[in-house]
């Protein structure tokens, strides 16, 4: 009887393949066949250490038995790879135990980057392979899910409020206070459409409308553990009593696509999905839908709107979405983050959730470290840690070997901070308390070459670009933002265009139906408070 | 040939080839049922000619009960959706606040030079069009450029710019 093959993990996260893994795994799997060593290449997520990717872990074997020691090999070329074999990384006594070669980094789990991490949400990101039924299985999957079939609709709710969970698409709304709204939303009432009968009475929907610059964590969970989402939104339907589920996701995301359709289709072919999930005789169907490049559409009734087929325009609040979302019936419309995070807190219980992080904000935030840093990547944390830690110890400082300057925390209508704020804890009061917001939990550092007014300016024409038109302060406060601001940094009639620049921000901000107009003046605002040298001076 | 279902009282528009009319009834056929159909099928269409015919907006309002209006006006909301056809490449160069922070500013600045171009323009050979993307989610590894579908680039220098386009050039002309 021959050995099982060597595993063999390489990413097939998006962010890898731009990096190269596919051409990394390619030869590797070129060069075992030409040396005749058997291997078997699994596709991972990704650890979400983007310096080291293309990243290969080898999974230590003696003979057939596998020793569940990984040893990581990083940033591994397609070129390095005949090095890999030459250095015996795949036939030493002990495959994959760590021979030594100049990109040996060990086992991920004790690298400092990696150990000091609390990983609840992307537990399995970069570990299993993300289409595996049994992989996902063999690492805890499903057992929220199981404890929920056996649960009522309410204790469900309730262990989800008691665990603290907020959204994490940005607005951390408490996301068991939303579930209880719509598993206590009138049944009937609801339904305007002509043919009610042959519609789902309620109805789940993941926001995966990801488009804030410098997050990514909805798309590596989605690529390197979809089935944690597809039980998350299972769970919720339970919760509610809702039968259809629907992820929006954005069109941007090729490869989540994929990956979110197949895991689907092997959850359809295992039954944890459909008529019977779990063979408990419950019902939850589920379809990924795409969204067509509209950043307004993350969010939440506008991405209604375009799901029901529509251009995606924001409603007017109330109704509430959980009162009256999807074709008219009442709606959970969650995060991906959101909705992933449920399974372990079913599994483990509430207390076990809210132990980790700080104050009102419970639980871990996967957070993204982006732009201009040495080590960017995905870190998940509990709520609590610095600023500064995250863009010193994670993130190793700048890129470029320049100053760290400004640093946008929570997308494009996240406010900029300047190095004096970097000790802010990471926490949704905390960051409010300084006129900012932690929002998705994207990070994005720029170095002392960044000019704070182009970025004001920016920030206004990507309002105008991506309003939706429906309310007027956005649609052409956003215009008229960026000629004020193009004329400020003309120097013309400079005194005069800092105050309607301010009259235009309190209008947007108080006159706006949705964030994007709303919170557009933040990023505004906090350069010019921040960095008035770059405006030419404020007098 | 049969003249196209139109929705009386819709203004006349050209005809659709007949190549394009049959992809538009693959996708109202797959489709049409579905509740929320329009984005589904837009997407069908698009993904099948390449952009969606503005001679195709009558006959999908028809099949879903909709005015043209209410089809064009969605067709026309999103970024993702052309009307017309575009180069044999499609490069899209994000221009978010991640990839500014690691040089897009300039990248985007090299790639209209070089191609002699703006955004959502096509180069006189047909061969690249040039659409502006904010985020590809790939934000901690940019400048990031997607190509075509589904083929994306990290830390796109100028000259890993340049040496793309040359590559798709020759491939073009071969």
């Amino acid at each position: 009887m021959s050995a099982a093959p060597l595993r063999v993990c390489v990413s097939c996260d998006a962010s890898a393949l731009a990096l190269g893994a596919e051409r990394t795994a390619q030869a590797l799997a070129a060069e075992a066949q030409r040396r005749g060593i058997a291997i078997e290449l699994v596709r991972t997520g990704s650890r979400g250490m983007l310096w080291l990717e293309p990243l290969v872990e080898v999974e230590a074997g003696i003979g057939d038995s596998r020793l569940g020691i990984r040893t990581a090999y990083g940033p591994v070329r397609a070129a390095d790879v005949p090095s890999l074999f030459d250095a015996g990384v795949f036939t030493s006594p002990v495959a994959g135990e760590g021979a030594a070669h100049a990109l040996r980094l060990g086992a991920v789990e004790e690298l400092d980057w990696f150990k000091r991490q609390q990983r609840l949400c992307f537990a399995r990101v970069g570990v299993t392979d993300p289409l595996s039924v049994a992989d996902y299985v063999a690492h805890g999957g499903f057992r929220g899910l199981r404890k929920a079939l056996d649960m009522a609709p309410a204790a469900i709710v309730q262990t989800v409020i008691d665990s603290g969970l907020r959204g994490r698409g940005g607005a951390a709304f408490p996301t068991g206070i939303k579930w209880k709204t719509v598993l206590e939303a009138a049944r009937s009432s609801q339904s305007p459409i002509s043919n009610p009968e042959s519609r789902p009475s309620k109805y789940i929907v993941c926001n995966a409308d990801e488009g804030d610059s410098g997050t990514f964590s909805d798309r590596m969970l989605m690529e390197g553990d979809p089935l944690c989402l597809v039980e998350g939104m299972a769970i919720a339907g339970l919760a509610v009593g809702a039968t259809q589920g629907y992820i929006y996701l954005r069109s941007e995301y090729p490869h989540a696509r994929r990956a979110l359709d197949a895991a689907i289709a092997a959850a359809y072919a295992a039954g944890w999905l459909g008529a019977d999930i779990g063979g408990s005789g419950k019902r939850f169907e589920l379809e990924v839908r795409l969204g067509a490049g509209a950043y307004i559409c993350g969010e939440e009734t506008a991405l209604l709107d375009s799901l029901e087929g529509k251009r995606g325009q924001v409603r007017f609040k109330p109704p509430l979405p959980a009162l009256k979302g999807l074709f008219g019936r009442p709606t959970v419309v969650n995060n991906v983050i959101s909705l992933a995070s449920v399974p372990l807190i079913l599994e483990r219980g509430a207390a076990f959730y809210r132990d980790y992080g700080t104050g009102r904000s419970r639980g871990t935030l996967p957070i993204q470290l982006a732009g201009n840093l040495k080590r960017t990547g995905l870190v998940e944390l509990a709520f609590g840690v610095t600023l500064r830690e995250l863009l010193y110890d994670y993130g190793g400082g700048s890129l470029s070997g320049r100053p760290l300057r400004a640093v946008q925390v929570g997308g494009p209508l996240g406010a900029y901070l300047p190095a004096s704020q970097f000790d802010t804890v990471l926490d949704y009061e905390a960051f409010a308390a300084i006129g900012a917001m932690l929002g998705h939990g994207g990070v994005v550092a720029f170095d002392d070459t960044v000019d704070m007014a182009e970025q004001a300016r920016y920030a206004m024409e990507f309002c105008a670009a991506e309003s939706c038109g429906k309310c007027t302060p956005c649609r052409i406060g956003s215009t008229r933002g960026v000629e004020v601001l193009e004329r400020i940094r003309a120097g013309i009639e400079r005194e005069k265009n800092f105050a309607l620049l301010e009259d235009l921000c309190e209008t947007m901000r108080f006159g706006s139906l949705c964030a994007l107009g709303g919170l557009t003046p933040d990023p505004v605002r906090s350069a010019l408070a921040h960095f008035p040298e770059d405006f030419g001076g404020r007098a | 040939m049969k003249p196209l279902p139109a929705r009386s009282g819709a203004a006349p528009s050209p005809a659709l080839p007949a190549d394009q009319a049959q992809a538009v009834q693959r996708a109202i056929a797959e489709h049409a049922a579905r509740p929320g159909a329009l984005l589904p099928l837009l997407h069908a269409v698009q993904d099948a000619l390449g952009h969606v015919p503005p001679a195709a907006l009558p006959v999908i309002a028809q099949a879903l009960n909709l005015t043209r209006a209410e089809v064009h006006g969605v067709v026309s909301f999103y970024h993702h959706f052309r009307s017309t056809p575009p180069g044999r490449h499609v490069l899209r160069l994000c221009r978010a606040e991640a990839c500014q922070a690691r040089g897009a500013r300039a990248l985007e600045a090299h790639a209209r030079r070089t191609l002699g171009i703006d955004f959502h323009q096509t180069t006189a050979d047909g061969a690249l069009t040039l659409e502006p993307v904010y985020c590809l989610g790939n934000c901690g590894c940019g400048p990031s450029l997607l190509l075509d579908a589904d083929e994306l680039h990290a830390n796109v220098t100028a000259d890993a710019f340049d040496a793309l386009v040359g590559r798709l050039r020759e491939e073009a002309g071969a």
